[in-house]
């Protein structure tokens, strides 16, 4: 597929900003082995085919329940971990064909943020040491220099420059989440992906660091594919959502229209489950059916086929293709 | 001014250093680490200050005197050379401690490397390295010590080199199976994403996290040198005679067991409490080190 300026332009509403980040047919199997001296069993589908792309300077929100494959999305476009096979188009380069150095020399421009402010932080080094290691990578600043910009990356989210030398056990989940974000910022990226940034956070500092990362985005220029299971987190931060269901992308709109008008079943049962503040408003919730079928053994045809209160006969033979209902409005459904 | 030493009070308490503060009240309390640790000590002292505290030639006999039971000239008693059995043991001390450094470093300078490599790589290399070790690990250690030395031959050096090499193993497994868990962590994936290249990750992010490991096995690994330097000593083919080391003292004062039992008993008492402090201390740190051993 020729990618850039002939993409195809998923979920946009017709605006002509450039496409930083574009993911086609992205696909992620892992092997599942039986024991010790046998081949392998058979393998896991965590992420089957997604597309996407992400423009300069928008959020473009990436929603599922648990286990759909979001995470492993975040991971394969950094290649943290391979992807099976798929294109990966950052600035028009495919990092899929890229050699070590250039891939490193690319995640200057590219970061990452993660999930668990706990884990994501080195126990052993301080924190202007943290923040200070994507310099040293990749840049030859001398020691004040690096210090300086230390300095103004704590100050820029919000924390004092003086406590750069304490360890990061000291510090609360939400400032721990802040270090992690000056991190990512050292170097000026022009991507983040955030992946779930705030799940593992109170509400009440969710709050705080949504509203940074939406300030920084602002003087920054930064575009986000933002990571969560929350919807009503992603509704506050995104231009466009796209809704992933057993490694699959199902729907993909502007966030107004998703929350609107929601097309395909899976997202429409998603949206009834949001609660609404307001105790006039009756809500018809959509309970669905089920588990989430094994990834191991996905189903035949749409993969929401075994849950779905609306299935025909077709769904159950045939995937969806996933098109354009117009007005940037993407939906991978056989009844839309 | 008491402005400033408050502030800097403040600054080291808030750097780390409660950590490792609560770390060594929880050492001191072990009152067998404590214990093993005035050995090592004692230890030490003896190793560094030898020859102050006890001036002369070791090793030159004095026939006319030989298998004198303790008394005051000779603390200890004379071997079968005549010579003292406490001047004997205080310069053997020395050697001792100089094969026990030298196998520690050693062990450390080739396993840690090769454990660390063989870890966070995997794959083919990790297989190689594995099997290699395996198989080293295959002999009991002590042996395998001795099988290097009818390799390599007998001497200060080549008992060194084989018994380092014999402990290689057992560092490159430890530091293996730490590494394996730290490679999985999220910061360890963070700084991949950062950009960071695999040798800094390994020594920023991976080796500081397994130090604590590797810190209890060097002091356990100083009582092992001890015992198989003293174990090739006592079979003859570790440090020749006339070199005063332990193991030899012991080996030769076998012959007079029976007769002038203190020409054996002393060197091998000496051998006990090197490798008991060595070993209590090991212990205590471990425990005082280890996460899993909440405070």
């Amino acid at each position: 597929m020729v990618a850039g300026k002939f993409s195809a332009g998923y979920g946009t509403d017709g605006g002509n900003s450039l496409a930083l980040l574009e993911v086609h047919n992205l696909r992620k199997d892992f092997p599942v082995r039986k024991g010790l001296f046998s081949g392998t069993r058979g393998s896991i589908r965590a992420v089957d085919g997604v597309d996407f792309e992400l423009r300069e300077g928008e959020t473009l929100g990436l929603v599922g329940e648990s286990g759909c494959g979001k995470t492993t999305v975040a991971r394969c476009l950094l290649r943290l971990i391979e992807p099976t096979e798929g294109e990966v188009l950052f600035e028009g380069e495919d990092l899929l064909k890229m050699d070590r150095e250039a891939l490193r020399k690319v995640r200057a421009r590219f970061q990452i943020i993660f999930q668990d402010p706990y884990s994501s932080l080195n126990p052993r080094m301080n924190v202007g040491e943290i923040i200070a290691e994507p310099l040293r990578n990749h840049t030859r600043s001398s020691r004040g220099e690096i210090r300086d910009r230390v300095c103004f990356l704590m100050e820029k989210v919000g924390l004092h420059p003086e406590q750069a030398r304490r360890y990061p056990h000291e510090f609360s989940g939400g400032q721990r989440q802040r270090i992690g974000i000056a991190r990512a910022l050292a170097l000026n990226p022009r991507v983040i992906i955030c992946d779930e940034p705030v799940s593992a956070l109170d509400v009440s500092i969710q709050a705080q660091v949504i509203n940074l990362l939406v300030q920084l985005q602002e003087e920054m220029g930064l575009s986000y594919l933002f990571i969560a299971h929350d919807l009503s987190v992603v509704e506050h931060i995104s231009n466009r959502v796209a809704v992933m269901y057993l490694g699959r992308i199902v729907e993909l709109a502007t966030d107004q229209e998703l929350y609107r008008n929601p097309q395909h079943p899976y997202t429409q049962a998603l949206l009834s489950a949001v609660p609404v503040p307001d105790p006039e408003v009756q809500q018809r919730r959509i309970v669905l059916q089920g588990d989430v079928p094994s990834p191991l053994n996905p189903p035949s045809g749409c993969g929401f086929h075994t849950r779905c209160p609306e299935r025909i006969d077709l769904c159950t033979n045939e995937v969806p293709a996933f098109r354009d209902l117009g007005n940037g409005h993407w939906a991978a459904c056989h009844l839309r | 001014m008491t402005e400033k030493k408050k502030s800097n009070e403040l600054q080291s308490y808030w750097s780390g250093n409660r950590e490792l503060r609560r770390r060594w009240a929880k050492l001191r309390r072990n009152k067998a680490a404590l214990f093993g640790g005035v050995l090592i000590l004692i230890y030490l002292f003896t190793a560094l200050f030898g020859p102050i505290l006890y001036p002369g030639n070791p090793s030159a006999p004095n026939l006319i005197r030989s298998l004198e039971t303790p008394s005051r000239q000779h603390p200890l008693g004379t071997d079968e050379l005549g010579r003292s059995i406490l001047g004997r043991i205080v310069h053997g001390s020395r050697v001792s401690l100089l094969i026990a450094i030298g196998v520690v470093s050693l062990g450390l300078l080739l396993g840690v490397p090769l454990g660390l490599v063989s870890g966070y790589y995997g794959g083919k290399v990790d297989f190689g390295i594995q099997r290699i070790t395996d198989t080293m690990l295959a002999f009991p250690g002590f042996l395998l010590a001795l099988a290097l030395v009818a390799v390599l031959g007998v001497g200060l050096k080549n008992t060194v080199i084989s018994v380092g090499i014999s402990m290689v193993p057992i560092y490159i497994r430890l530091v293996r199976g730490c590494v394996l868990s730290v490679r999985e962590q999220v910061y360890v994936e963070a700084a991949r994403a950062l950009g960071t290249r695999d040798v800094a990750i390994l020594m920023r992010h991976i080796l500081p996290n397994v130090m604590v490991p590797i810190t209890v096995q060097t002091s356990l690994g100083m009582g092992t040198a001890i015992l198989f330097a003293a174990g090739l000593g006592f079979l003859g083919v570790g440090v020749q005679p006339p070199t005063p080391e332990w193991g030899a003292m012991l080996g030769s004062g076998r012959a007079y067991l029976f007769h002038a039992p203190h020409v054996a008993t002393f060197p091998g008492i000496a051998i006990f409490l090197a490798v008991l402090g060595f070993n209590l201390s090991g212990d205590g740190l471990r425990e005082a080190l280890d996460p899993r051993f909440k405070l």
